[in-house]
Formats: C-alpha cells, structure tokens, sequence
C-alpha cells in the first residue's frame, strides 16, 4: 500500500533557504544594493552572492526558520527581486 | 536628456528631468499604479480587513513577474500569496504614489525615504517593461544593433533609459 506522505519534511532540525534566482531585467548594482541593505552585508558579501545570482543562476541569500525565509522572500519581492523559500535538501 | 541622479543633503538624492521625460515617467508610473490596483479579495469583511487575497497566482506574464510565486510547490505558494499579495501590493502602490507626487519637471529633490520608494518604482517599472519586451541580458547589445526605424526601437531606448536612471539612483544612495 502506498503511504501518503506529506509534502513537506516538518523535522525542525533542517533549516530553510531564501533562494534568489537571476532574471534579465534586475540590475547588478541593484541587487547588490539591495543585499547590502535588506541583509546588512558587506558590500564584499553581497557582490559575491549577486554574482552567484548571476553566472549560475540563482544563490541561496538566507538561511534560518521557514518564518524567518518567508518573512525575506516577502522583503525581496517587494524589492522586485525574484525569490522562493525551500527547505535544505 | 537628464544626466541621472546624485547624492544629495541628509542622504537624500538629487536630479533635473525636462518635461518631456517627467511626462514618460509619469505615464509609465500610472501604469503600475493601474496594474497593481488592489486584487480580488473573499466576501469575507474579515478576510479583506486582514488584506487576505487571492491565492490565484496572475496569469499576465507582467503581473506574474510584479507577484512572484513563493514556492515551488502550487498549495503552499498558493497559501503564501494569500497572505502576503495584498501587502506587496500595497508596498508597489505607495511606492509609485510617491514617484507621482515628487516627479516634476526641472530639479527634483528626493528624502532618503522617497529615493528608496523611487528605486523601487522604477524597478517595477522596469520590470513590466522588460517582461512585455522579453528582454535578454544583451538588451544593450541589442539596441545598438537595432534600426531607428525598427517598430520596437523607441520602447526599448525608453527601457535602457530607465535601466541608466535606476543605476544612477543606486549609486547615489550608496
């Protein structure tokens, strides 16, 4: 018999990603600002992750609580940036 | 043409737009401000006073982009734009009320707060823009390429304008 299983993994101990994925219209400066600002990272930090956005097309930004990730992503749509929130597999 | 923004007094920005490009800016800022317009929300009194709101994600490429799905999976996505879509909305709305009362011809003096609400803006601007050309990232290669008398030219030259403004107003605000 086939056991439904959830669709989520609710073990506590796995920690949850905002991942922001690359999109042809945000401008380079702009995300980094962005990182910078939302995140309060080094400009060094951010440029790094803007670059991961941009050469392999996306770049896990946050990591934490799925309140916390959804709480970013929400804060990176409003920003126009494209995100989601997924679990670390 | 206007030669972008800079630093200002007090964190604030700085920039001098003649009419005509006041009137483009202002004309692509009402857009948004049409598009973005408050979603269907349930019958419930509840629910609208929460600004709980459609779980539907937007069909129209350009909305799709503005309201970005959360998740891969569709019910929890759904879930989330539920309870997020009418503050984003609301943000994106704000936003380009603040971009419509502060943008006139001539010098334009801009708070930190309403520089931030402008970067926003016109990167929501640019955004619509850009789904509805379904530009590449060689957008400026592009042009460069593209004959005046091409029916896209004048659309995209407006879209690396605004690319060229917004990048300018981050810099400023760095």
């Amino acid at each position: 018999m086939e056991v439904e299983r959830p669709s989520i993994d609710s073990r506590p101990d796995l920690p949850w990603l905002t991942i922001v994925w690359n999109d042809p219209v945000n401008l380079m400066s702009y995300v980094t600002y962005v990182f910078q600002s939302v995140f309060g990272y080094s400009r060094e930090k951010a440029e790094k992750l803007m670059l991961d956005v941009h050469h392999k097309g996306r770049a896990v930004v946050s990591s934490g609580t799925r309140e916390e990730m959804e709480r970013d992503v929400q804060i990176m749509h409003s920003y126009g940036l494209w995100a989601t929130v997924q679990q670390d597999a | 043409m206007s030669s972008g923004f800079a630093a200002g007094r007090d964190g604030g920005v700085t920039a001098r737009f003649d009419a005509a490009e006041i009137a483009v800016l202002r004309s692509l800022i009402s857009q948004i401000l049409d598009l973005v317009e408050p979603g269907a929300t349930g019958d419930d009194p509840l629910e609208r006073a929460l600004g709980i709101g459609s779980a539907e994600e937007p069909t129209d490429p350009v909305l799709a982009r503005l309201f970005p799905s959360a998740y891969a999976d569709d019910d929890l996505s759904a879930e989330f734009r539920r309870y997020t879509e009418a503050t984003l909305r609301d943000g994106k709305r704000s936003d380009a009320r603040t971009m419509l009362e502060t943008a006139a011809p001539g010098r334009v003096e801009l708070t930190a707060e309403q520089a931030q609400a402008w970067m926003r803006a016109l990167n929501d601007v640019r955004l619509a823009l850009g789904t509805r050309l379904e530009v590449t990232e060689e957008v400026h290669d592009e042009i460069a390429g593209m004959g005046e008398d091409d029916p896209r030219y004048p659309a995209y030259v407006t879209y690396d304008w605004l690319t060229y403004l917004q990048d300018s107003l981050v810099r400023a605000l760095w």
